[in-house]
C-alpha cells in the first residue's frame, strides 16, 4: 500500500517536471513578443526593449526556466503584462468562480448518471434502458455551448427567472448559486450522458460475474445483488471517467465561460491568449496541469479504497 | 423430501429438459452425472429459481410438498441460501472480489434476517471454522485465498443457515487431486452431521462413485438411468451409461515401439524468477523448477503429473524453448534447446493445450490455422495445401473442413485441429499440457485413440502433461511426479501407480478419485 503510494508520489512529480518543460518551451516559440504588443504598432525598438526588460524577457532562456518556476513554488506567479497586477491575485478570484462552477456540475452529472446508469443496466432488454440509452445519446449529441444558449432564452429572455449571465459574486451566495446554475446545467449534460453510459456497461459486466450468482443463490434480491455486490465493483471505470471529467470541468469549461459572462479560469485565460499575456497564459496553464495531476492522484487512491486486490502492490 | 417429476425446460422454444424425474431424501447425496449440455446445471438453476432469461419450466420441483416452479420471486428469494444451498464450480470467481471473506458468509444470515450484525458475524466465524478456515482471519479477501480455500468460503456461505438441500455444481473440477479429496470429505461430512440432502453434479463417474448414495445419468436433457450408485455402475441398464463407464477408464491400444535412444533430454535444469519486490529490495528468488533430469526416448510416451503451481508449466516453456534456464542444459536431437535455437528444431517439438480455442484467431479459416507453423521453415512448401488436407485426414477430419472458421467446431474436433496444427511440421516431439483434460469423457476417449494411433504412424514421442491421474496411467509408458520444483519420482507407469516409492506420489494416489468397478 505505502510503496503503491510511493509509486504514484513519484510519478506525479515526474509528470509535473515534464510538464512544465513543455509549458515552457511551447511559450517560448509561439511568434509575438507580448512587450511590442502591448504598446502597439508605434513603439520605438528601444522603448520595446526597455519594457522587455522591465518584463524579466531579456534573461537566457535557462534562467528564465528556474526564475519561473521557482516563483510558482514560492507562491510568486509573476506580474501580468496586461492588468499590471500579480497573476496569483488574478487567479484566485477566478478560482472562486471556476472550482465551484465545477464541482457543481460534478455533483450535477453524477446525481443524474448514477441512477440512470444503475436502472438501464438492471433492466436490461426493457423500455426504460433503451429510453435512457437514448436520452444519453441526446445528450452526447448536443453541443453544451448550444444547450447553454437554449437555456439561457428559455430561463432568462422567456421566462426572467434567472439573469442571462454575469456572476453575482460570494457576498450573497445564493444569488451566486443561481448564476451558476444554468452554466453548471450545460456542463453537466454532456458528462452526464457518458458517465450513465459508463455506468451502465461497467454494472452490465459485473452482474454477469460468477459473485453475483452467489450472491443470488444466497438469497439476495436481484435488487439487493446490485446494490451490494455489483456497484462497487463497477465503481473503477466510473472513478476513472469521473477523474478525467472534473478534470475537464475545470479547465474545459471557456467556452461556457464566455457564453455566460462568468469571470472565471478559463476566461482568464482566453484573455491571456488574445493579449499576449503570456505570464498568465504559462501561470494558469501550470495550475491547470497540477490540478489535473492531483485529481488523477485522488482517483489512484481512490482505487486503491475500493479494490482491495490493489493494496497488495 | 425433494421430489422432481416431469421436469421440462425449455429456453426462447429450444427443449433443454425433457421430463426429468429424481428424488433425494435428508440425509442422502445424489450423483447427477453427464457430459457437458446434457442439462445437468439447468436442472439445477430450475430448482433455485435462477434460469436464464426466456426459460419456461413445467413439471414439478417439489421441497417438501412446495413446488418450487410455482413459487413467487419473492418465496423464492426466502428459500435461497435458507432451504436451499449451492456452490459452484469456478472457486476463483464466486466470492465478490471486493468485501471480506467474513462480511460474504455473515450475509447469508444477515439478508434472511436469521440475526443481527454481531450474532451474523459469531455464526460465521463458526461456521468458517467448521469448514476447515479456523486458522483464516473473517477480515481476509478472497484474492489472498487458494482456490480450495475459496470453495470453503463458498460452501460455508451455502450452508450457514442448515439449509435441507445443499446443490454442488462440479464444486472440484477446478481443483487438485488432494484439494478435490478434501472438499469431497467435507461435504461429505456436512451431509452426515447436518441432514441435508446433497445433489452433486459432476461429469466424472470417479467422483460420483466415491461419494453418491444414488445417481442419476442425464444425456441430452433426459434422465437415461437412474438408481443406487453401485448397481448402476456395475451393472448398467442403459447402453448410454455404459458407454460412459467404458470411456472413462479408455485404455487406447498402443504399439510398444519405444527405442533406448534419448530424443529430448534435459540435465539439472534450474528455471528461477526474481522474488517478489519488498520496498526497494527483492526477496529471495523463487525456483521453480529445481534441478530436473529427464529423458524422453524415441517413440515413448512419458507422463509428468503435480498439483498446480508445482512447476510443470514452467519446465515445459523451457522444454519448448520459449524461455532460458538459469543452469542446466536441455538438447532435442543432440542440439541445444533455448529462446534462440535455430527454427528447424523449434519445429521439431510442438504443443497442444488445454483449450485450443484460445489460441485460434476467430477470423482465419482452419487451413490456414493449420498452415502456420509452415512460417518455422522461411515459406509455405507448394503443396502445402495438400499437406494440411492429408494432416486433417490424418487426424480424423476431412478435407472439406479446410474452409471452415474455428466457431463452426465442437470442443473435440477443436483439439483435433490443434493436433493437426502440431503435427504439420512433423515434429519428433509433441508436448501435451492437460490436451484432453477439459473434453467430455466420450470425446477424450476418441482424442486418446488418436494420439495413440498418430504415435504409430508418425513415430511420435509424447510428453504426457497432465493433473488426471488415471489419464497419466492409461496412456504413458514412463511416469515423473513433481513437487515444489523438483521430481521426487520417477518410473515405469504401472511400478509407480502400484508401489509410489515417495509419499508424495502415495498422497496424490490415494487422494485421485477411482472409479471402482469390482464387485465388492
Amino acid at each position: 500500500m505505502l510503496r503503491y503510494l510511493l509509486g504514484r508520489f513519484t510519478s506525479l512529480g515526474l509528470s509535473l517536471l515534464v510538464a512544465s518543460l513543455v509549458i515552457f518551451a511551447v511559450i517560448e516559440v509561439i511568434p509575438g513578443d507580448p512587450a511590442a504588443f502591448m504598446l502597439g504598432l508605434n513603439a520605438t525598438d528601444e522603448t520595446v526593449a526597455n519594457l522587455r526588460a522591465e518584463l524579466g524577457l531579456d534573461g537566457s532562456v535557462v534562467s528564465r526556466y528556474f526564475d519561473w518556476i521557482g516563483g510558482m513554488l514560492t507562491g510568486d506567479f509573476g506580474t501580468s503584462y496586461t492588468y499590471r497586477v500579480p497573476v496569483a491575485e488574478l487567479v484566485v478570484d477566478r478560482m472562486w468562480v471556476s472550482l465551484p462552477l465545477a464541482l457543481y456540475a460534478l455533483i450535477l452529472s453524477t446525481v443524474v448518471a448514477f441512477p440512470l446508469g444503475v436502472i438501464a443496466a438492471s433492466m436490461r432488454g426493457t423500455a426504460a434502458e433503451v429510453g435512457i440509452m437514448g436520452l444519453t445519446q441526446l445528450g452526447l449529441a448536443v453541443p453544451n455551448f448550444w444547450f447553454g444558449m437554449l437555456l439561457v432564452l428559455v430561463f432568462a429572455v422567456s421566462l426572467q427567472w434567472v439573469s442571462a449571465g454575469g456572476f453575482a459574486g460570494w457576498d450573497d451566495p445564493w444569488a451566486a448559486i443561481v448564476s451558476l446554475t444554468l452554466p453548471a446545467i450545460s456542463l453537466a449534460v454532456p458528462q452526464a450522458a457518458i458517465l450513465a453510459r459508463v455506468m451502465r456497461s461497467a454494472l452490465v459486466e459485473t452482474l454477469g460475474q460468477d459473485y453475483i450468482r452467489t450472491a443470488r443463490a444466497k438469497g439476495l434480491t436481484r435488487r439487493q445483488a446490485v446494490l451490494r455486490h455489483a456497484l462497487r465493483n463497477a465503481l473503477i471505470p466510473v472513478l476513472t471517467i469521473l477523474a478525467l471529467q472534473f478534470s475537464f470541468l475545470l479547465a474545459g469549461s471557456i467556452v461556457i465561460e464566455n457564453v455566460f459572462f462568468l469571470p472565471g479560469i478559463g476566461r482568464l485565460l482566453f484573455q491571456g491568449i488574445t493579449q499576449r499575456d503570456l505570464i498568465v497564459v504559462e501561470s494558469v496553464t501550470m495550475l491547470l496541469v497540477v490540478a489535473v495531476i492531483a485529481i488523477t492522484f485522488l482517483a489512484d487512491i481512490a482505487y486503491v479504497i475500493a479494490d482491495p486486490r490493489l493494496r497488495r502492490r | 423430501m425433494i421430489g422432481v417429476e416431469g421436469l421440462s425446460l425449455a429456453i426462447h422454444g429450444t427443449p433443454i429438459l425433457r421430463k426429468v424425474s429424481f428424488g433425494i431424501a435428508p440425509g442422502e447425496i445424489l450423483g447427477l452425472v453427464g457430459e457437458s449440455g446434457s442439462g445437468k446445471s439447468m436442472t439445477a438453476l430450475a430448482l433455485m429459481g435462477l434460469l436464464p432469461p426466456g426459460a419456461v419450466p413445467e413439471g414439478v420441483a417439489a421441497l417438501d410438498g412446495e413446488n418450487l416452479l410455482a413459487a413467487t420471486e419473492a418465496r423464492l428469494c426466502a428459500l435461497r441460501g435458507n432451504e436451499i444451498g449451492m456452490i459452484f464450480q469456478e472457486p476463483m470467481t464466486a466470492l465478490n472480489p471486493v468485501r471480506t471473506i467474513g462480511d460474504q458468509v455473515a450475509e447469508t444470515l444477515r439478508v434472511h434476517g436469521a440475526a443481527g450484525k454481531a450474532e451474523a458475524r459469531r455464526i460465521a466465524r463458526e461456521t468458517l471454522d467448521r469448514v476447515g478456515l479456523s486458522k483464516i482471519g473473517m477480515d481476509r479477501y478472497p484474492h489472498e485465498l487458494s482456490g480450495g480455500q475459496r470453495q470453503r468460503v463458498c460452501i460455508a456461505a451455502a450452508v450457514a443457515l442448515h439449509p435441507r438441500l445443499l446443490i454442488a455444481d462440479e464444486p472440484t473440477t477446478a481443483l487438485d487431486v488432494t484439494t478435490q479429496a478434501q472438499i469431497l470429505d467435507l461435504l461429505k461430512g456436512l451431509v452426515a452431521e447436518q441432514g441435508m440432502a446433497l445433489m452433486l453434479i459432476t461429469h466424472d463417474l470417479a467422483v460420483v462413485s466415491g461419494m453418491a448414495d444414488r445417481v442419476a445419468v442425464m444425456r441430452a436433457g433426459e434422465v437415461v438411468e437412474r438408481g443406487e450408485t453401485n448397481a448402476v455402475l456395475r451393472r448398467p441398464s442403459h447402453a448410454y451409461t455404459a458407454k460412459l463407464i467404458e470411456a472413462s477408464g479408455h485404455q487406447p491400444d498402443r504399439d510398444a515401439l519405444a527405442e533406448r535412444a534419448a530424443v529430448l533430454s534435459a540435465e539439472a535444469v534450474v528455471r528461477t524468477y526474481p522474488g517478489a519486490r519488498q520496498g526497494l529490495t527483492r526477496g529471495p528468488e523463487v525456483r521453480a523448477v529445481d534441478g530436473v533430469s529427464l529423458t524422453l526416448h524415441r517413440g515413448e510416451s512419458l507422463g509428468l503429473v503435480g498439483e498446480s503451481g508445482c512447476g510443470k508449466s514452467t519446465l515445459t516453456r523451457a522444454l519448448l524453448g520459449l524461455e532460458p534456464v538459469q543452469a542446466g542444459r536441455i538438447t532435442l536431437n543432440g542440439g541445444p534447446v533455448g529462446p534462440d535455437m535455430p527454427t528447424d528444431r523449434r519445429a521439431a517439438i510442438q504443443v497442444v493445450f488445454q483449450d485450443p480455442f484460445g489460441s485460434f484467431n476467430p477470423r482465419w479459416r482452419v487451413a490456414r490455422l493449420v498452415a502456420e507453423p509452415f512460417h518455422l521453415f522461411g515459406a509455405r512448401p507448394a503443396d502445402w495445401r495438400e499437406q494440411v488436407a492429408g494432416m486433417l485426414e490424418a487426424v480424423g477430419l476431412s478435407r472439406s473442413d479446410m474452409e471452415k472458421f474455428p466457431h463452426e467446431f465442437s470442443g473435440g474436433q477443436r483439439q483435433r485441429i490443434a493436433i493437426a496444427r502440431a503435427l504439420i511440421t512433423r515434429p519428433d516431439v509433441l508436448v501435451l499440457d492437460e490436451a484432453v483434460s477439459a473434453l467430455d469423457v466420450s470425446i477424450r476417449a476418441q482424442i486418446l485413440d488418436l494420439l495413440a494411433d498418430l504415435q504409430g504412424r508418425f513415430g511420435l514421442s509424447y510428453l504426457f502433461i497432465s493433473h488426471d491421474l488415471s489419464v497419466v496411467r492409461s496412456v504413458t509408458d514412463r511416469v515423473m511426479v513433481m513437487q515444489a520444483g523438483k521430481i521426487v519420482e520417477e518410473g515405469e507407469t504401472e511400478r509407480v501407480f502400484t508401489a509410489p516409492a515417495h509419499a508424495y506420489t502415495r498422497s496424490l494416489i490415494a487422494a485421485a478419485p477411482r472409479l471402482e468397478l469390482i464387485s465388492a
